[in-house]
């Protein structure tokens, strides 16, 4: 017998007494006999509850874990602090246990925990309506470009080169399913979109315009700027944020922006290698219809109380299948949980708290590291929040300098030369209010001594 | 619990459960919460030297005002939260056999092992060498799924079921490309999930329907009609989703091969066929599987799943990156694809969590443990359609797979619908199975019941709904009212999407 499987031999005679067999093979006659499966397969052997645990810490002790290691390392994701009310709320089983809610009365906690996720992210962002989420801010950005190309019957999207390289991939991959291009846009010196380059590249064929803000490389875009090039030539403006930074940032809605879409990590997700996260998704209310994925509404049910149910699904696949605005179904809706939480938790005086805590420490590091001869500020022209870039000495080995730092007990930061040639011996840094100024010294000193 | 079963139930069932007066309350938003002042949050102060915000941060990038979020203090959180959570049900709550989507037991283990901070904290820029653990982990589960399904290769990227099906067929494209074809169609059975169709829209492709015939399956004449030179891939579930194996599948990849077209084999119903058959050794090409399904991993409310993607050797230089391979020393790294690869799909690593959750699930049931479950899970269905089979409909009278389907119709003579059946079982605790799909059924009924649950769940639960039936012809209206017994009572769907109103625009 297996803990998790319940039935006895008395069981299993009685149900196939029942059914009216004498062995569950029977039930499996309609097989081919050459398709049947031979002997046991290949995979991993059994293993007791202890055992397993052993395997596994083994396995996880051989990652260095931001409980060990002091991260400098963002690129959209981040070591910030959980607040530990998340973790006791998203592990009661009601949650976590529980399907999508297709049944609302017995959804009710689901159903309405995702309307405050949805006016969270209206609110944070400027926009009218947020769905349920997505599965990550990156593919969030390519159902962002399909979502304009639809509303706009325009096939260009126009994307800074300043934006996630991982999202540009996604997006290129998304752009050739539905058979649309892609136009890249440069970046000036001082690390921001060049808006000459963009303006030459918008034209009435631009389905839209894409932005990060802050960009990938840290630095804040100038949005407002940007807007009317892309509404002049009938174009969407998309903008992807990173959410923490709107408790001091403007709300890019405020700023032109049509769809806002980025990555709830820094609210309260564990890093987890990257996943899961949640993406977010907002729009301007002519765009509503056309949203991807599950929106939550409000009405009202038999005796006139307030609930929450799945609404607009005539946008669906499972209603409108090869005619849906998308072909999500899962999301990330406990991810979702957890940014709420966290925004509960944080609230209106917290968001701006901890954005000056993260602001402060890594501008402080900012400074601290440029008092080195050997370290520069390429993109110092620019206003950042809590990632910004230094270039290294010419010629300085990067996966060397990630393995030292490591040695020394940090994990360094995001190699620019991986993606952008005219970047190489540029670091890209994160400093969240995780890291102490002591921290910071010291990896400033480390630094400087590995170079 | 009242219940049908017991003794004293026989009038019991036909009477609403009385509730707890605070259960039935309306439940406030976490905004009307809020009073000025109140915080729920300790961060440490500043270290670093004080600074002019305006200096460093020019105006015109800072918010003009506040975003309007609530100020609660710590105790407003977790009782506005554990309050939301006893709104909800889950599968620790009861029996939630919801058809294709595999609600089995979500092992705690499994959420401790993704907790540990080797797992939870690490970031996917780490050096190659801070992260052996973790690589060996997906390693490991790559091999153990390509094992399982009968592929070459696996791609964990994917982040669901339908994400899984869009990485499939972008790979089907790149391959037909490859070969200097063009071929735009993709044929789906009318039984298919809604993902089918929407993923072939998103991969660029035209969707061609074909008709199931008498006996549930794929009808081989409307196949040999649908299929020709510009056919892609047939997609396909099997068994499908009325539960029924596809029995003509060495056939029906035989045609589609012929024509040069392709086999996806959708994953939603995997759990019935484990360790029994194999998607690889019948033929087909591409599979997607449902971790969050088919390996225990919860669903989250709504997610996060993971949705693992196998292909044939032939289309292996499709695969999206990066994979995780492993040296001649033993050493594990990325290989970033081959330059025909479709590119990225998702961010990072896919979603890790669940994939060390899917991991931890496999490795506790072994090899002959995940036959048992697929054994189990086909042993229990059977069971309650043989003792559902007098009381309902049954459009496909024969054995089943882990799933089966129901017709409404019989009630409906009675002017009860599937849907007041549905809700009537939310007054015995139960979550009720999927209803209204497949949509080749009238009135259908899906009920999964799964591999987790006991003889006694499924008797008590078989009991309750022999009980509506009765109910329903006895005394209709009370079943086409229910429930009773909810937090609220039936909502108004009509008026939500009338009316949006999607947030709660406190600001």
């Amino acid at each position: 017998m297996h803990r998790y499987l319940p039935m006895s031999q008395e069981d299993r005679k009685a149900m196939l007494e029942t059914i009216g067999i004498a062995a569950v093979d029977e039930l499996f006659a309609d097989i081919p006999e050459a398709m049947r499966f031979q002997g046991e397969l290949p995979v991993a052997d059994a293993l007791d509850e202890m055992s397993l645990l052993r395997l596994m810490r083994g396995w996880a002790e051989r990652n260095a874990d931001f409980d060990r290691y002091a991260s400098f390392l963002g690129a959209g994701i981040y070591d910030h602090h959980l607040p530990v009310v998340i973790q006791h709320i998203v592990s009661r089983s009601e949650f976590y246990t529980a399907y999508t809610p297709y049944q609302p009365e017995i959804s009710q906690g689901e159903l309405q925990a995702i309307f405050e996720f949805q006016s969270y992210i209206c609110e944070l962002t400027g926009m009218a309506v947020a769905n349920a989420s997505m599965y990550d801010g990156a593919t969030a950005l390519a159902e962002a470009g399909a979502l304009a190309a639809g509303a706009t019957r325009r096939r260009r999207l126009i994307v800074s080169r300043a934006v996630h390289p991982e999202a540009r991939a996604i997006l290129r991959t998304t752009a050739r399913g539905l058979n649309l291009e892609v136009v890249e846009v440069g970046f000036t010196p001082d690390g921001a979109t060049d808006l000459h380059d963009l303006i030459s590249k918008v034209d009435g064929s631009a389905a839209a315009v894409i932005l990060q803000s802050p960009n990938f490389f840290g630095c804040l875009e100038d949005i407002a700027a940007a807007a009317p090039y892309a509404h002049n030539a009938g174009a969407l403006l998309v903008v992807s944020a990173n959410p923490l930074t709107l408790g001091l940032l403007e709300a890019p809605g405020r700023l032109g922006a049509d769809i806002v879409v980025g990555d709830c990590q820094p609210l309260g997700i564990p890093a987890a290698l990257g996943g899961p996260t949640c993406g977010y998704f907002a729009v301007a209310e002519p765009w509503m219809r056309r949203m991807p994925g599950r929106i939550v509404g409000q009405t009202v049910d038999r005796t006139g109380r307030r609930g929450f149910v799945l609404t607009l699904q005539a946008r669906e696949q499972h209603i409108r299948r090869e005619k849906a605005t998308s072909n999500i179904c899962s999301n990330q809706a406990l991810l979702a949980l957890c940014a709420a939480v966290y925004l509960s938790a944080l609230g209106k005086q917290g968001m701006q708290d901890i954005g000056r805590l993260n602001v402060g420490k890594a501008h402080y590091a900012a400074k601290r590291l440029a008092l080195s001869p050997k370290l520069e500020l390429p993109f110092a022209g620019s206003s950042f929040f809590n990632e910004f870039s230094i270039r290294l000495p010419q010629g300085t080995d990067m996966a060397q300098l990630g393995e030292a730092l490591l040695q020394a007990g940090f994990i360094g930061g995001y190699d620019l030369g991986r993606d952008y040639p005219e970047l190489n011996g540029t670091m890209l840094l994160a400093v969240t209010e995780q890291r102490t100024r002591e921290e910071i010294d010291r990896f400033a000193d480390t630094l400087e001594g590995l170079l | 619990m009242i219940h049908p079963s017991d003794p004293a139930a026989e009038t019991a069932s036909r009477q609403p459960v009385p509730q707890p007066a605070a259960a039935s309350e309306g439940k406030a938003l976490i905004f009307e919460l809020s009073r000025p002042g109140r915080v729920a949050y300790s961060l440490p102060p500043s270290d670093v030297p004080d600074f002019d915000l305006d200096e460093t941060l020019p105006a015109r990038f800072r918010r003009q005002t506040p975003a309007a979020l609530p100020e609660v203090y710590e105790v407003d959180v977790i009782r506005h939260y554990t309050a939301l959570s006893r709104r909800n049900f889950g599968i620790d709550n009861g029996f939630y056999p919801l058809g294709s989507c595999t609600m089995k037991y979500n092992p705690k283990l499994n959420e401790d092992i993704a907790r540990l901070p080797g797992f939870a904290k690490i970031h996917p820029y780490q050096p190659e060498s801070s992260l052996q653990g973790a690589f060996e982990l997906l390693y490991s589960l790559q091999r153990d799924l390509a094992a399982l399904t009968g592929m070459d290769q696996i791609t964990l990227q994917p982040a669901a079921g339908a994400h899984g099906e869009w990485t499939g067929l972008m790979m089907i494209r790149a391959y037909h490309e490859s070969r200097g074809e063009r071929r735009t169609k993709v044929i789906i059975p009318d039984s298919a999930h809604g993902t089918n169709p929407a993923s072939a829209t998103v991969a660029g492709f035209e969707t061609v329907t074909i008709r199931s015939d008498a006996r549930g399956l794929v009808d081989l004449d409307a196949l040999r009609a649908a299929i020709g030179p510009d056919t892609a891939a047939l997609m396909l579930t099997n068994p499908n989703t009325l539960g029924l194996f596809e029995e003509h599948i060495v056939e029906i990849a035989d045609i589609v091969h012929e024509a040069g077209g392709l086999l996806y084999y959708d994953g939603a119903n995997a759990n019935a066929i484990i360790g029994i058959t194999r998607p690889g050794d019948m033929g087909f090409d591409v599979v997607h599987l449902n971790l969050h399904k088919t390996m225990s991993t919860p669903h989250g409310g709504g997610g996060p799943g993971a949705g693992p993607v196998g292909v044939k050797d032939r289309l292996l230089p499709f695969l999206p990156a990066p994979l995780i391979a492993q040296r001649t020393d033993g050493r594990f790294y990325l290989d970033t694809g081959s330059p025909q690869s479709i590119g990225r799909v998702k961010s990072f690593f896919g979603n890790f969590g669940i994939l060390v959750r899917a991991c931890a699930y496999m490795r506790t049931l072994g090899p002959s443990g995940l036959r048992q479950v697929s054994e189990d899970a086909v042993l229990n269905a059977n069971y309650m359609l043989a003792r559902l089979t007098p009381y309902f409909d049954v459009p496909h009278p024969r054995f089943c797979k882990h799933e089966f389907v129901l017709s409404g119709n019989r009630q409906k003579k009675h002017g009860v619908r599937t849907l007041d059946i549905a809700k009537r079982l939310l007054d015995f605790g139960y979550h009720p199975p999927t209803i209204y799909f497949p949509l080749n059924v009238e009135e259908c009924i899906m009920i999964e019941p799964t591999e987790t649950e006991s003889k006694e769940t499924l008797d008590r639960f078989i009991d309750t709904l022999i009980a509506i039936a009765e109910e329903v012809e006895i005394n209709p209206d009370i079943v086409k009212n229910a429930p009773y017994t909810t937090v609220v009572s039936r909502l108004d769907e009509a008026l939500a999407a009338r009316k949006p109103v999607l947030n709660c625009s406190c600001g």
